[in-house]
This record gives C-alpha cells, sequence and structure tokens, in this order.
C-alpha cells in the first residue's frame, strides 16, 4: 500500500556554494565569514524581506534555501514543513549563553529552539500547515521518508518541504527538496543519498 | 490498519518517582511549584518545580553509577526504566525510542562536565537508547514545548510506516539557568506559582520533569485501554514569539483534527490544555477554543501542579490525560481563581468524578507551533 512520491526540486548550500537541482547558481570566496556568505545569497536572490536580518544564521539558512527551492512562491498553502539537523540551536545557544554574564538578550533566546526557522518560514509563506522539526546524529534519509510518507497517506498533505539544515562551530551543511505525488525523480532512499552526497564537480 | 495505544508510563517529577506518585500528589492538590533561592537571575529567588539530586541519585544508583550519568539522562532512564518493569515482552530489537527535549543537556554548557559531545541532542539520546541496548537509532522530536505530544504522533507515525512495531516516547528538559534566565529576560516568569487562565495570573513557572509511556498496539484483554486517535498539527504563521491574537494556528489545529475524524465539539469529554499562565497564551488559547465551540467542554491546566516543564509538558499532560479518562476523572485547574479571559471557558475548579470517554490534548509553543490530539477510551 506504500504510495508513489516524486523529488521535485532540491537545494543545496554547502562549502561557500549553493546549487539547485545540481546546477551552481551561487558561489562566494572561501572561507568568508558566515553572516556575509548568508548576504551575499540574500542579494544575489535579489530578495526583500527585512526580516531576514533579524534572524538567527540557522533561520537565514532555511529561510534562503526555501526562497531558492521554491522561486520564492509556495502557492499550496498546506504545504507541510519537516525539518532536521544535527546540532539544534546549538550556535545560537552559544551566543545566547555569552549574554548570561552580563544582559540575558532575549532577542537571541528566541532562536534557542530548532524549529524557530519553521515559524519564520510560515511566516513568510503564510503556511498553517503540518511542521516538525526532527534532530539526529547525521542526515537520515529514512527518517524523512518514513514520516512524510506518513503526512500523505494520512491526507495531512499534498505537498512536503524537507530540509537538513545543520550549523554549528561555522560549519554548516544544508540540504532542501520538494516532495510531491508526482513529477519528479522517485522518492526514496537511493536517490535521496544521491541527491545529498554528490560532489556537483 | 492496527490501532495504538497509550500503554504503560511513568512520570519523574518534584510530585514523585512514578505515575502512581503523582496522581497521589494531584489529588492531594500538591504542587511542584516552591520558592527557590539558587539562581544568580533572581535576587529575591523565585518559583519553580525542581527535582532533588540526591533522591535521583539514591534511585539511579539501584541501576547504574550516578556520576556516569547527567542529571537528565539519569531522569530519563529512570522513566524508561518504569515502563519497561511494568511491561512484559517488549521485544528490544522492535522497539523504537523517540526523545521529545527542547534543551537536553543545556545545564552543560561552558562548564567542562562530561565530553564535549554530551550536549548534542543526540548523543544524549543515544546515550539512553545504548543504556537499555535499544537496536532502533532514537528519534529526537524538538519542537518546543509541543514536543511531547508531537512526539506521541511522530511514534503512531512510524509504526504505521513499520520503522518499527512499538514505541517509547521518553520526554525531559531541566529548570537550567539557561532557561531560567532567557524567560526572566521576556519578564514572563511569575513572581508567585502560576495560576493558568486566572485574572491574576503574572506569567509561567518553569518545572523539571522526564516522562515515557510505551505506544504500541494492544492485544491484552485489559478492560479498558486508552487509543490514540489522531494528532494534527499546524503554525499561527504569525510570530515567531508570540501566539496568534485570534488563536489562529491552534484554532485550525483542533478544527481540522474534528474535520478529519468526524468530532463534533459536544462530543468532547474533556480538554486538555496548554494553560501556562502568560497572559498572551491564555488569552489565545481561549479564543481558540471558543471559536472550536469547547466553551463548556471541561478543560484544565496542569502547570499549576508541575510548572512549564517545556519538552515534558504535553508528553505528562497526556498521561494524565490518560489517567483521567481510566479512572472517570476530572482533575481540578489548580491556582485557578476566577477567569482572566475574554472567553467563557468550563475550568475544573474540584476534582469530579465523571464518566468520560473522549479527550482533547491540546499544546502551543515558540515558533507559532499548534498541535490538537484525540484520545479515547476503548470499553471492551
Amino acid at each position: 500500500m506504500s504510495i508513489e512520491l516524486s523529488i521535485i526540486n532540491s537545494v543545496t548550500i554547502r562549502d561557500s556554494k549553493v546549487y539547485k537541482n545540481g546546477q551552481l547558481i551561487f558561489k562566494s570566496e572561501p572561507d568568508l565569514v558566515i553572516s556575509k556568505f548568508l548576504k551575499g545569497i540574500y542579494r544575489d536572490q535579489n530578495l526583500k524581506y527585512p526580516k531576514f536580518f533579524k534572524m538567527d544564521s540557522l533561520s537565514k539558512f532555511g529561510y534562503l534555501g526555501v526562497e531558492i527551492l521554491t522561486n520564492a512562491n509556495i502557492q499550496d498553502k498546506e504545504t507541510a514543513l519537516i525539518f532536521a539537523n544535527s546540532a539544534s540551536s546549538l550556535e545560537t545557544d552559544e551566543a545566547y549563553a555569552r549574554t548570561m554574564a552580563e544582559f540575558p538578550s532575549p532577542s537571541l533566546f528566541v532562536y534557542t529552539l530548532p524549529n524557530i526557522m519553521l515559524g519564520e518560514i510560515s511566516i513568510r509563506h503564510q503556511l498553517r500547515s503540518e511542521n516538525i522539526f526532527l534532530v539526529s546524529e547525521a542526515f537520515d534519509p529514512a527518517l524523512f521518508i518514513d514520516y512524510s510518507r506518513g503526512l500523505f497517506q494520512q491526507e495531512k498533505a499534498d505537498k512536503v518541504l524537507c530540509g537538513w539544515v545543520n550549523l554549528h562551530n561555522n560549519e554548516y551543511d544544508v540540504f532542501l527538496w520538494e516532495i510531491a505525488r508526482s513529477g519528479g525523480i522517485d522518492f526514496n532512499e537511493e536517490e535521496l543519498k544521491k541527491l545529498y552526497l554528490p560532489t556537483h564537480e | 490498519m492496527s490501532r495504538n495505544y497509550l500503554l504503560s508510563d511513568s512520570i519523574i517529577s518534584p510530585l514523585g518517582f512514578g505515575t502512581l506518585e503523582n496522581l497521589k500528589a494531584i489529588q492531594n492538590f500538591d504542587s511542584a511549584l516552591k520558592h527557590h533561592n539558587n539562581s544568580k537571575f533572581f535576587k529575591n529567588g523565585y518559583y519553580a518545580g525542581l527535582i532533588d539530586i540526591e533522591r535521583i541519585n539514591d534511585e539511579f544508583s539501584k541501576h547504574a553509577d550516578p556520576v556516569k550519568y547527567t542529571k537528565l539522562e539519569k531522569l530519563l532512564i529512570l522513566s524508561i526504566k518504569q515502563v519497561f518493569d511494568q511491561s512484559n515482552s517488549v521485544d528490544l530489537n522492535a522497539t523504537g525510542l523517540i526523545i521529545s527535549t527542547t534543551k537536553g543537556n543545556i545545564d552543560l554548557l561552558g562548564t567542562g562536565e562530561f565530553s564535549s559531545d554530551r550536549i548534542y541532542l543526540w548523543k544524549m539520546a543515544k546515550i539512553v537508547a545504548e543504556f537499555f541496548g535499544l537496536k532502533h537509532k532514537p528519534i529526537i522530536v524538538s519542537n518546543a514545548c509541543i514536543s511531547g505530544a508531537l512526539a506521541i504522533k511522530t511514534a503512531n507515525d512510524l509504526i504505521e510506516a513499520r520503522r518499527f512495531s512499538n514505541a517509547i516516547v521518553a520526554g525531559g528538559d531541566l529548570v537550567s539557568e539557561f532557561v531560567l534566565s532567557g524567560f526572566q529576560s521576556f519578564q514572563a516568569i511569575s513572581p508567585k506559582p502560576c495560576r493558568p487562565f486566572s485574572n491574576d495570573r503574572e506569567g509561567v513557572s518553569l518545572g523539571e520533569a522526564a516522562a515515557a509511556v510505551l505506544i504500541g498496539p494492544d492485544f491484552s484483554k485489559d478492560q479498558g485501554k486508552i487509543q490514540y486517535i489522531d494528532a494534527v498539527t499546524a503554525n499561527d504563521a504569525n510570530h515567531i514569539s508570540g501566539p496568534s491574537r485570534t488563536g489562529e494556528g491552534l484554532f485550525k489545529s483542533i478544527n481540522r483534527l474534528f474535520e478529519r475524524n468526524n468530532i463534533e465539539s459536544s462530543q468532547i469529554d474533556y480538554l486538555s490544555a496548554h494553560g501556562t499562565a502568560t497572559n498572551y497564551n491564555d488569552a489565545m488559547e481561549a479564543i481558540a477554543f471558543d471559536r472550536a465551540g469547547l466553551n463548556n467542554t471541561p478543560v484544565n491546566s496542569l502547570k499549576g501542579y508541575y510548572g512549564h516543564t517545556l519538552g515534558t509538558s504535553a508528553l505528562i499532560e497526556s498521561i494524565i490525560t490518560k489517567h483521567s479518562l481510566l479512572k472517570d476523572k476530572l482533575y481540578a485547574s489548580l491556582n485557578f481563581t476566577a477567569s482572566g479571559v475574554s472567553k467563557d471557558l468550563n475550568i475544573i475548579q474540584d476534582h469530579e468524578n465523571r464518566e468520560l470517554s473522549l479527550a482533547l490534548k491540546t499544546a502551543s509553543g515558540f515558533g507559532g507551533c499548534n498541535l490538537a490530539m484525540l484520545l479515547k477510551k476503548e470499553r471492551i
């Protein structure tokens, strides 16, 4: 009774480069500080969304990934979000902890939960849809597959955006993809690994 | 499709080590919320529910060396151990572990205690899974204050996907300086024990706790059992730290849940609310419940007993809901005085025996997340 699902688009942000559907679309000089790299993508994509500048870096990665993945337009407002990473919000946790000695910063504290990224994406695209944030040691394709199949099978969504958005100690690894009932490559573990792992060179 | 049930459970909190002790404390209107003076962020102290580390170590040393595990790991392990002890013939190779937490071992940050990878949620989960020799890689749900109930939904959905045949859902969070200072920076901490839905409410009280429940099919011939029916989440798409003023996401999650399952609001016998006792949250919930036609449904918040236990709260509340249904008992919403929300709600003011069959559990959290879940008593 397993249903057929398709991957219709994917985005990878890794090593100062941004790829959409395997094509390099943006490249910055290597070893640029992350905030500048993120701003570079924002400018290159010609985005106009002032809330971007208030976000922490983890949310910026998620927001930018979704804008690129969807050409900044999600039509199906029931599109579900299934996101995961390995380091949770630890990058911002550490930044917040540094403020605890003097004045604990409420604007940092609010970003000390990884699912805030889902809130940012939902606000941007006005999605009042199914959301979940999961944490695993490494990218776990089977977990995304099992959870999204459940949403399709239970008819809780017709489209799902999945994201592996990890950031810690200035290392980032971002991979997003869109799943629909048809129209792309098969949504299975093997295809997902192929999209996640290639060197793109 | 086989149905899943809330089977054996455990709550480890300041109110007791085990669900029975917790239920007895609630029956006696006991509260975990006591005055403490151990935080540098509160000149005059603060109210919270803290678990005595001596008691944790006493209990834990019956099973393993308390020095080798963090406070939260010990709480999670003790809780899961109680579930295993009550569950005959659980196959460790076919049982998943789903951990619900917001901050995990955040109290270790910058201390140099334990190895530095212990701060990762997956590492903490791995240590707990290894303690019990569970074969499946643990899964962590970290979705703010709806995590505990969302982990039950995740268990159900992954059992349906045949990832495993049953799952332990375990939740835990601590009252750390990290979290205390953060809520204080929002000026969200109540100077008195929290008073959900009351007109004199002044904010949240935090609490620490761990809880666990076995989710899976039930082939026993028990007289009553509690079935997981369905759960729906919906985002407010409004604000990352403040709830929607119209209760949009919460209303939508309840409304969708009712529509999907052909349920009318009048069929709900009991509503277990989130009720953190912040001004905005309780006001938002009242508006959403009003829009969903739940004005007359008996409702409580358990935060007056436990404080807000973050990633554990919706799990504890689901476990208490299970026992409410089994015992046909509504528990009073502790610390409620007079209504302080704009819509009529039927707040449970005293413990009451009443026949119960269908319950609605809701939760909301930072990031604009909301969840609604249906639990039902099955009579044989």
